[in-house]
């Protein structure tokens, strides 16, 4: 079987849409019979992942690629990149605006939900040019 | 717990989705990202947020109702996004302390 490929536009500071490609990603794993648990991870990694891109990017877009064995997704932005990594990585450390915080974001968990639910998470980024997150769960 | 008992013993008002949908455990919470790592399948979610967003995160955490506490209502974007996706959603004048305590 040919892996599964998806592609979707991401607005930039769009909450009103923001989180809708990962419902459709998640609703499609489930038509296609994955384990709640990689359903989950999935869906929560990418969730901030494609939050991230509308708070802090401008949007951008993501590719998902899904076989039996795992889901891929790579959210590629044009955002300004982020500067230090290992501080991001961090529980509670957030750059989020004020306005932002009010609708409930900038916990400062983003990037450590990418982590923990996940098998692997890829970040490459470049300041003022871009970021490329590759959030990567097996089957078990 | 089905959601038409919880929003008979809390007081609270269904708003939209299955009021037949069974609920277990409870989460209580308004920082999304949290939200979205401690929400289990089927949970009553207890927040005072109400934009469009908690919508998403309690599909993507299959919640099994948010309610929404201290007298506090949803957006309207958030209401009609919440019809689409057939979440339940009920409000409460209680706070989350008295609402969870009651379930």
């Amino acid at each position: 079987m040919d892996n599964l490929k998806l592609h979707y536009d991401v607005n930039g500071d769009d909450f009103s849409v923001a989180g809708e490609n990962s419902s459709k990603v998640k609703k499609m794993l489930k038509q296609l019979g994955f384990s709640p648990d990689v359903i989950r991870c999935v869906a929560i990694a990418m969730y901030e992942a494609e939050i991230n891109m509308v708070i802090h990017a401008n949007g951008g877009f993501i590719d998902v690629d899904i076989s039996p064995e795992r889901v891929k997704v790579e959210l590629q932005d044009k955002g300004p990149g982020i500067p230090d990594i290992e501080k991001a990585m961090q529980e509670g450390y957030s750059t989020a605006s004020n306005r932002v915080r009010e609708l409930g974001f900038g916990a400062g968990m983003g990037l450590p939900n990418m982590k923990k639910y996940t098998d692997e998470l890829n970040i490459s980024t470049e300041i003022g040019k871009g970021t490329l997150v590759e959030l990567i769960v097996n089957v078990k | 717990m089905t959601g038409k008992e919880l929003a008979e013993v809390t007081g609270g008002k269904i708003l939209c989705g299955d009021p037949e949908r069974s609920l277990s455990g409870c989460y209580i919470g308004d920082l999304l990202s949290l939200a979205m790592s401690r929400v289990q399948s089927d949970n009553v979610w207890i927040t005072i947020q109400s934009n469009i967003n908690i919508v998403a995160v309690a599909s993507l955490t299959d919640a099994g109702c948010i309610v929404i506490c201290d007298g506090f209502s949803p957006d309207e974007d958030a209401l009609e996004k919440a019809k689409d996706e057939d979440i339940l959603i009920i409000t409460s004048e209680k706070s989350a302390y008295d609402i969870a305590k009651l379930i």
